[in-house]
């Protein structure tokens, strides 16, 4: 084989490249900062919050896989979305034992008096073991099993995001809801995931593609005559499921 | 210098609970976890950060302890961990980005409802009143504490100097205001600049430190330098730093955390593990440098010194 084939040949993309480096980065950087004390004096809360942050972040990634496609066509970037949410589980479950474990030496009367009285330790429990089941269910022999149901479970993301911005947000010395304080970091998140949200709705996202599209013919007419009739065709297809 | 202030013996409550200590354990061993604590504790749990140079004399505060018998947190903790939003809210990025903050020349300007109102250069206050040698906790709403020796004069010095009149009832503090020395002035989130206020017993009290220094050298920047008050009693936030004025009034003053978020930061803010913050609790605390978290005092562990001066309030309302 020459040389191009074997690159043709390769099976990662770039992309999937570039987004596993960055997946694991924080883990890396995080355990290289812990042995060579660049943690800050508390390094069990700072270790809590950048495995908190790159959860996010990496939710954040994995919902702006769809719109990004329905904007630019993207399409590579749907089949990222897993492999995104599962590292988001990955961060998650770190980011809870760090906080059972570490910081709170798995008393666990002492973990309940403190679950219930910080209200934004009970929200990101329940983004928690929202994304539980979400992971188990990220293989392919559940998309078999649950058929239509598949993809209403993995809906549920759409519920848990917000959830994680307000537990991020609550975390913080600062009022979210009269955004004063210490909140521009949750505030971002939080616009950032509306965003991603509202390019969802169904009359918008088609707006958005048909746009999208009618930009393209004007740049390149035969082409677009062409790739229009597929394209339309299979993005009705995947808007109607 | 030593002062009138007294040692106290370890008390009861400063011993953590049996059932804490040994659930932990047992449960570590089990899961073989241990391992990893023991690799933990082998990172002796320092900083890095800028460099500050450290204090020339570090020798005379070897082994000193707070009253309690608790260790001092190295000065580069001290040094490097600081909730100063006027630099940023990175605790670890304000000792970098304070590193050129003027603190001299400066005056402190003493005045309102008082016989001699007068402007006090940071010299002249050095000369009036010597300072002394305090180690404090100090325990941060976010509930992490630390163990800090502060040099400083008791603010009941400064406001016996300048006679407040009988109309006095608080005394409130402001910090400078200038976003060319704290450039996150800027910032529309908060209402600078930081304020606080004291009622006049708590200043009286003997406690009640206006700080210029630690560990024996001038405040570093980052730690509120030249000057800041010190409440040991209280959480953190009530310690104001690079303080510009100081008056006395007859109405509780506006302070900045309060008005950002006047259910979850009241102006008294007690220490009291009795009395959750809205969204987290206060029953127990991180001392910085430790494994482990602590239970919090009632009163930062000061209750002997200044229990008496909320007889009689609830301190669940008045938070």
């Amino acid at each position: 084989m020459s040389i191009s084939e074997r690159i043709k040949q390769f099976p990662y993309t770039p992309i999937q490249i570039a987004m596993h480096l960055y997946a694991w980065s924080a883990l890396v950087r995080m355990i290289f900062d812990l042995f060579t004390n660049h943690l800050t004096a508390n390094p069990i809360e700072a270790m809590e919050q950048l495995t908190g942050r790159h959860t996010l972040a990496l939710l954040v990634l994995s919902l702006a896989c769809t719109p990004l496609n329905t904007l630019f066509g993207w399409r590579e970037l749907l089949k990222r979305r897993r492999a995104l949410g599962l590292y988001a589980l990955m961060y998650a479950t770190i980011h809870v034992i760090i906080f059972v474990n570490l910081d709170f030496g798995i008393a666990w009367s002492l973990i309940l008096q403190t679950v219930i009285q910080r209200s934004y330790i009970v929200f990101g429990s329940i983004v928690f073991f929202l994304l539980i089941p979400l992971g188990i269910t990220s293989f392919d022999i559940w998309k078999v099993r649950l058929g239509k149901n598949w993809k209403r479970l993995h809906q549920v993301i759409y519920f848990a995001a917000p959830i994680a911005v307000l537990h991020y947000a609550l975390a913080t010395k600062g009022d979210i809801f009269h955004l004063t304080g210490n909140i521009e970091e949750p505030l971002v998140y939080g616009l950032v995931v509306l965003v991603l949200l509202i390019l969802r709705i169904p009359f918008l996202r088609r707006f958005f593609s048909s746009f999208r599209s009618r930009v393209v013919s004007l740049f390149f007419r035969q082409n677009s005559q062409r790739k229009l009739g597929t394209q339309k065709r299979l993005e009705d297809q995947r808007i109607r499921e | 210098m030593e002062n009138n202030y007294k040692a106290v013996p370890i008390l009861s409550s400063e011993i953590t609970p049996k059932s804490l200590y040994y659930n932990r354990r047992d449960f570590l061993r089990a899961a073989g976890i241990l391992t990893g604590s023991a690799l933990l504790a082998a990172c002796a749990p320092s900083v890095s950060g800028q460099a500050v140079p450290t204090p020339g004399n570090m020798a005379a505060y070897a082994g000193k302890t707070d009253e309690l018998g608790a260790p001092l947190n190295s000065y580069e903790d001290i040094t490097n961990y600081n909730n100063y939003y006027e630099f940023s809210t990175a605790k670890d990025a304000v000792a970098p980005l304070s590193v050129n903050f003027k603190s001299h020349p400066w005056s402190v300007a003493v005045g309102g409802m008082v016989n001699k109102p007068q402007t006090f250069a940071i010299e002249d206050l050095l000369k009036m009143f010597p300072q002394e040698d305090r180690i404090y906790r100090l325990r941060c709403v976010e509930a992490w504490s630390m163990v800090i020796p502060w040099q400083g004069f008791p603010l009941a010095s400064l406001l016996k100097a300048v006679e407040p009149t009988s109309d006095a009832k608080y005394v409130a503090f402001t910090t400078l205001m200038d976003t060319t020395q704290l450039p996150a002035e800027a910032s529309s989130f908060y209402p600078w600049p930081y304020t606080e206020g004291l009622r006049l017993d708590e200043a009286m009290n003997d406690l009640t430190l206006l700080v210029t220094g630690l560990y024996g050298d001038p405040l570093p920047p980052q730690d509120g330098a030249p000057i800041r008050l010190v409440v040991p009693w209280k959480y953190g936030f009530k310690g104001i730093k690079a303080i510009v004025k100081i008056d006395l009034v007859d109405t509780q003053p506006e302070t900045f955390w309060k008005t950002i978020a006047a259910d979850e930061y009241g102006f008294y803010a007690n220490v009291n593990p009795d009395v959750p913050h809205p969204r987290w609790s206060q029953a127990s605390e991180r001392r910085i440098g430790e494994l482990t978290r602590r239970a919090t005092l009632p009163f930062n562990g000061y209750g002997d010194k200044v229990a008496s001066l909320y007889q009689g309030m609830d301190l669940k309302l008045n938070y």
